[in-house]
């Protein structure tokens, strides 16, 4: 370990990943200005939302993996109790109740899970011997599907199967046996006829079926698909260039501030910006992954790995999403869409990110 | 299970983290690159048919304006009221108001706007006034706009009515002069392609593929003031003898243009609702009927040309009928031995029966044709009827007669007047026509000069004090015409009590400068002669056509007289 520290070193913040999120932030505001139709107060409301995660960011990085272990039962369960409050008393926002209003300020419970699973699932192997046995992945499943489950009849199937994910590949880091991976591959396909027939409402079925054929129901269903599509083969190679996306300034592209900002982006410019922007993604996630290398602890190892594959899933889903390969969900694209909750979350979790690298017991090999 | 193997998880699933992370990197990278390299030309036209529209600038209706240019039909800009349904069908805003602006209820403002859910245009209200287009303006309702159209005024309303016609809602022509003369009139929108939002909002001009382009104006021979006179004249002989219907038509004898064309019921063209088919037809040329003894001076033309006959010759029709097989023609009185000239004075039907048949079926039907009946004008009014003259190979010998004063033939007014100016133009015929100052075409010699002459000194005497229409003549001009009183076939008899009063005249006799021909249709009342309802329409229309025509009189004695009074009163 070095002997003297710099600025950053002492803050426990770490200067490739907080360099990525600082590109991503920037790209994000410059976007977000042209997608709203040069709205300066949107673009300034979405500075002020970057400016909250980067400090959420900072204080997240300043608290030790051990104590973040101590805290993690208490924020699951804190967590699953707003949710059950949520969906007894949520607000109705476009047709779901995801939002809690605490008066000053509302949030989403359901963010706050997106972090509370995966820290409980890693909490729980590190009490355990690993790898998992298949009753810990049992049990480790439940502490999953419970909140996915209430998030789901939110319902916000999205959220659902993102903190699903992000807590499966806690399980999957754990090194859950290959023959419960199959068990449980096989389990899910067996299944997913009966939750096509009997958990999904009609929209969610109409946009998995719209993946299929877009033009199907081209005002209804596969509108969102079909116009992001437009916007991001009508960029090219150069792009349109800044403020030029016709799509959006002419309103045909539908959310094109929060989920499908990723069509605006590669209509203005092209696939030299989407380049770029992949090159910053993978960068961030790569940087991710290798703290979660680093980490020696099982926590630690787990919970940055899940991070750093969450955060990457994020983004493989949103822009599958966009381009028309993956069903109309609502992921939002990290950082870069205008949103309020989910730029909080991700920030905190780089935070953790770089409090686990800052705090790794072992010096770079 | 695998507790044995590793301690920790190993190598494999840190590189089947790579790989998975790999291959979904290049999935969406791939996906992407793909929609921006290989389809991108298709889908930048898609995006382009999204939003790129070609969209229209109405341009200015052709006015059509009289022989002196006083405008006839114009068009004025006015606003339409449409919406683009997917907006409006979304937006919040004050719907009560908006409704109220366009006079609907609110729940038929929705169900307009459901019913076209679909489409990208829907109008509102089409040619809204200045004031609740200014207010709909301001209200800035989401999706509502405004579109200039132009409006088609009539500043002559229904003096005018059935000769200039009127055009629909989308400013085409539909029936009159609007609709004969369409292709000029007519306005070319121009076209301009341009952007629009999802709201159906303009945004920017993008090209201007061609420029609007006005549609030319009509002059027309027409004269308002003439036009006004017979308007007024006809209406108030129709209000007087409770006719059902009636037309009246002034034509310039020497050019054919025509100088006025009115009938009864009329309409005002300004109102929708009252253009209704009964109303416009334009009847004078729509409209057949028997011309009944307006057609004698033809009979008396042919037997004149025939050699056989002078304006002197003797015909007996005494007792005042005429028995041929089974069926008798009737005069109105018993005339005795009358010449020719009174035959046409007294409008004897005997007389012109007895005549006819002895000059010949073909000599008859020639003259017939050649003065036009059978044969539209080619006036350009929409709708003309061709009028029928059977041929002579299949007339009995009762068709032969009838055929001499006016029955078993039927014809337009607008033939009928026609017909007289080869009268009036010492024989020649002239094409009647809708556009002042064209040159004259005429058909030369369809009965000799002096036949002519003839003839116009016969009409004269049938306009004179012992005519029958002498309720045609005129202070200071001397004018010829004849009367004629038509029983209406009702169900193939002809009725007791139905008639068509006809008069069609010439004026001034010395230099033949007006046609006009006046038909009444059903007169309800005491009277019914031609002589009594349709000749004082003409004298009172070529009385102030004369003057407004300033036209010399022609009336010696009479018109010393006038000078001598203007004298008389001029000192004092």
């Amino acid at each position: 370990m070095p002997t003297s520290l710099t600025t950053l070193q002492r803050w426990n913040l770490d200067k490739p990943l907080g360099t990525a999120l600082l590109m991503l932030a920037i790209i994000s505001l410059g976007v977000i200005f042209s997608a709203s139709g040069q709205d300066v107060s949107i673009t300034v409301a979405q500075l002020v939302r970057l400016g909250i995660g980067f400090a959420v960011l900072f204080l997240a990085a300043q608290i030790h993996p051990d104590t973040l272990a101590r805290w993690t039962p208490y924020i699951y369960l804190g967590g699953l109790v707003l949710l059950v409050i949520v969906l007894l008393t949520g607000v109705i926002g476009k047709g779901a109740q995801r939002w809690l209003n605490l008066g000053l300020f509302s949030i989403q419970p359901s963010e706050i899970m997106k972090l509370a699973v995966p820290m409980m699932v890693a909490w729980y192997f590190s009490q355990q011997h690993l790898p998992a046995t298949s009753k810990q992945a049992i049990i480790a499943a439940g502490i999953i599907l419970l909140p996915a489950a209430l998030v789901a009849v939110q319902p916000d199937l999205g959220t659902a199967l993102m903190i699903a994910s992000s807590g499966a590949f806690v399980l999957f880091l754990a090194g859950m046996g290959w023959t419960l991976i199959a068990g449980i591959l096989i389990l899910i396909a067996a299944s997913a006829p009966l939750v096509w027939s009997y958990f999904l409402h009609d929209y969610q079925r109409n946009r998995i079926l719209t993946l299929f054929d877009p033009t199907a129901d081209p005002l209804g269903t596969g509108y969102h698909t079909i116009q992001s599509m437009i916007a991001v083969g009508s960029g090219g190679i150069f792009g349109k260039g800044w403020l030029e996306s016709s799509q959006a300034r002419l309103d045909f592209l539908p959310e094109s501030s929060t989920d499908f900002i990723f069509a605006v982006f590669a209509e203005e410019f092209g696939l030299f910006g989407i380049i770029i922007l992949f090159s910053i993604f993978i960068f961030a996630t790569g940087r991710g992954i290798i703290i979660a290398t680093y980490a020696q602890e099982t926590y630690t190892r787990l919970l940055a790995g899940s991070l750093a594959l969450t955060f990457f899933l994020y983004f493989f889903v949103n822009i599958g999403m966009v381009t028309g390969i993956l069903p109309v969900v609502g992921v939002p694209l990290p950082i870069i869409s205008y949103g309020g909750s989910s730029v909080v979350t991700l920030m905190a979790g780089f935070g953790m990110l770089m409090s686990i690298h800052a705090n790794r017991k072992i010096a770079q090999p | 299970m695998a507790k044995t193997k590793r301690p920790v998880p190993g190598r494999l699933r840190h590189n089947i983290v790579l790989i998975v992370f790999t291959v979904a990197f290049v999935v969406v990278a791939g996906r992407a690159s793909y929609l921006q390299i290989f389809s991108a030309d298709y889908l930048k036209r898609e995006g382009n048919a999204r939003y790129l529209r070609v969209s229209q600038d109405n341009a200015v209706r052709g006015m059509i304006v009289d022989r002196m240019g006083t405008p006839l039909a114009i068009s004025t800009p006015v606003d339409s009221i449409w919406a683009h349904p997917y907006t409006f069908n979304s937006a919040r805003g004050n719907i009560k108001e908006l409704a109220r602006l366009l006079s609907m209820s609110v729940y038929e403002l929705n169900k307009l706007a459901t019913k076209n859910a679909n489409r990208e245009f829907m109008y509102l209200r089409r040619h809204v006034t200045p004031k609740v287009a200014q207010r709909i303006k301001a209200m800035e309702y989401p999706g509502v706009f405004l579109q200039r159209e132009y409006r088609r005024y009539y500043p002559m309303g229904s003096v005018f009515g059935h000769v200039v016609g009127f055009t629909n809602i989308d400013d085409v022509g539909q029936e009159g002069l609007e609709l004969s003369y369409e292709p000029l009139l007519r306005a070319t929108p121009g076209k301009k392609r341009v952007l629009k939002d999802r709201r159906g909002k303009i945004v920017e001009t993008v090209e201007s593929i061609s420029l609007p382009i006005a549609g030319r104006d009509l002059k027309v021979s027409l004269d308002r003031r003439i036009q006004y006179l017979a308007y007024r004249e006809l209406k108030a002989a129709v209000k007087k003898h409770n006719a059902k219907s009636a037309s009246a038509i002034v034509l310039d004898a020497e050019t054919g243009e025509i100088l006025a064309m009115v009938n009864e019921p009329g309409f005002n063209p300004n109102s929708r609702l009252e253009r209704k088919s009964q109303l416009f037809r334009n009847r004078a040329v729509t409209d057949v009927l028997e011309p009944g003894s307006t057609l004698k001076p033809f009979t008396i033309a042919a037997a004149l040309e025939s050699g056989r006959y002078t304006p002197g010759t003797w015909v007996n029709t005494s007792p005042g009928f005429y028995k041929i097989g089974s069926k008798t023609i009737r005069d109105s009185h018993n005339y005795g031995r009358l010449t020719v000239a009174g035959v046409i004075q007294k409008s004897s039907n005997v007389g012109a029966a007895k005549i006819a048949l002895t000059i010949g079926k073909q000599r008859l039907w020639d003259i017939l044709t050649s003065v036009g009946f059978g044969q539209r004008t080619g006036s350009a009014l929409p709708g003309e009827a061709t009028g029928s003259l059977r041929n002579p190979d299949r007339w009995v010998t009762i068709d032969q007669a009838a055929m001499s004063y006016g029955y078993g033939i039927s014809v337009t007014p607008i033939q009928l007047a026609r017909a007289y100016t080869a009268l009036a133009n010492q024989g020649n015929l002239v094409q009647l026509t809708m556009l002042p100052g064209q040159e004259p075409v005429y058909t030369e010699n369809v009965m000799s000069k002096s036949t002519a002459t003839q003839i116009i000194q016969m009409l004269e005497l049938a306009a004179g004090s012992q005519g029958t229409g002498n309720a045609a003549q005129v202070r200071f001009y001397r004018v010829a015409g004849k009367t004629g009183t038509v029983h209406k076939l009702v169900n193939g008899q002809y009725s007791d009590d139905d008639y068509v009063a006809l008069f069609a005249g010439v004026a001034p006799v010395s230099n033949p400068k007006l046609v006009m021909v006046v038909t009444v249709d059903g007169p309800r009342g005491d009277q019914y002669y031609g002589g009594q309802i349709a000749a004082p329409v003409f004298a009172n229309v070529i009385a102030g056509a004369m003057r407004l025509l300033n036209i010399p009189p022609d009336a010696g004695s009479k018109y010393k007289k006038q000078i001598v009074k203007v004298k008389k009163s001029g000192p004092a």
